[in-house]
């Protein structure tokens, strides 16, 4: 049977039709809150890092990240954080606890495969990208202003 | 009271993040990987014209916790040691600054592929 662009459209509006609605408000609700609420947390721990270990605003951010990524791991590896994930989506994924999350879940994931090539070849399966983009994006900026600051 | 003034910037923000993140997950087909990508390279670019710095001393953890500041991190890191060594700083400089969210979380998630048993 042949299929011209006709048949196409037709496919693309019937799948339309079929595919469940995403409940795009609510979603971003969920995220919002959670989302909200990790960052609040950190906010916490960065006050706490300042009052009692003498960092300064700018340093604390290093202590707090660490420390919310300890959480992140340690509710993955209690199976509670996939969970949390289901409900918020990109509210825990977005924050950093969600870069560990990824990490330590990929970790676990590939554990039967052995430490070298499961744990140790497949924990960047997810995080790896944001590393590569990131620091290559790093890179072109940091190079472009570098260079801008040169000339001047 | 201005520290008060901060936490609730810090949910405000940090949550609005997520919004966007959540936003290109449910409008867009792109996957998560996707979506975190953009984000970071979002944080960097933005670093790159002085703006999300400011958004930090605005908003605190609220802009320092979402992965975006991961890209932001990474530049400041490259443009830290430029200024002192010239263009090799960039290479050189630019996992200062995230070295502790990257080595805690290389670090905890292999004790906890010791530890912990897959779930779910």
């Amino acid at each position: 049977m042949k299929q011209g662009p006709k048949d196409k459209v037709a496919y693309k509006k019937m799948a339309q039709r079929h595919t469940p609605k995403k409940p795009v408000m609510a979603n971003c609700i969920k995220a919002f809150l959670v989302g909200g609420m990790i960052c609040l947390l950190g906010q916490f721990l960065q006050g706490f890092y300042i009052a009692y270990f003498g960092f300064n605003e700018r340093s604390a951010s290093n202590p707090t990240v660490a420390t919310l990524v300890f959480i992140a791991v340690l509710l993955t590896g209690l199976g509670v954080y996939d969970r949390i994930g289901q409900w918020a989506g990109a509210g825990s994924a977005v924050p950093v606890t969600g870069f560990a999350n990824a990490m330590s879940s990929a970790a676990l994931e590939h554990r039967s495969e052995g430490y070298v090539l499961g744990v140790g070849g497949q924990m960047f399966k997810v995080a790896g990208p944001v590393i590569v983009f990131g620091t290559v994006a790093a890179f072109f900026v940091a190079l472009i202003k570098q260079i801008l600051t040169m000339l001047s | 009271m201005e520290i008060d003034i901060q936490f609730l910037w810090a949910f405000l923000v940090g949550g609005g993040i997520c919004v966007i993140g959540q936003l290109l997950m449910d409008l867009t087909t792109l996957t998560p990987a996707h979506v975190m990508t953009i984000l970071v390279c979002t944080g960097a670019v933005l670093d790159g014209f002085g703006l999300y710095e400011p958004l930090i001393k605005f908003a605190g953890a609220g802009a320092s916790v979402p992965i975006t500041s991961f890209g932001n991190a990474l530049v400041h890191g490259a443009m830290a040691e430029a200024q002192q060594h010239g263009l090799i700083g960039i290479i050189t400089g630019i996992f200062e600054v995230t070295s502790a969210g990257i080595s805690a979380a290389i670090v905890f998630s292999f004790l906890a592929s010791l530890i912990f048993r897959p779930r779910g």
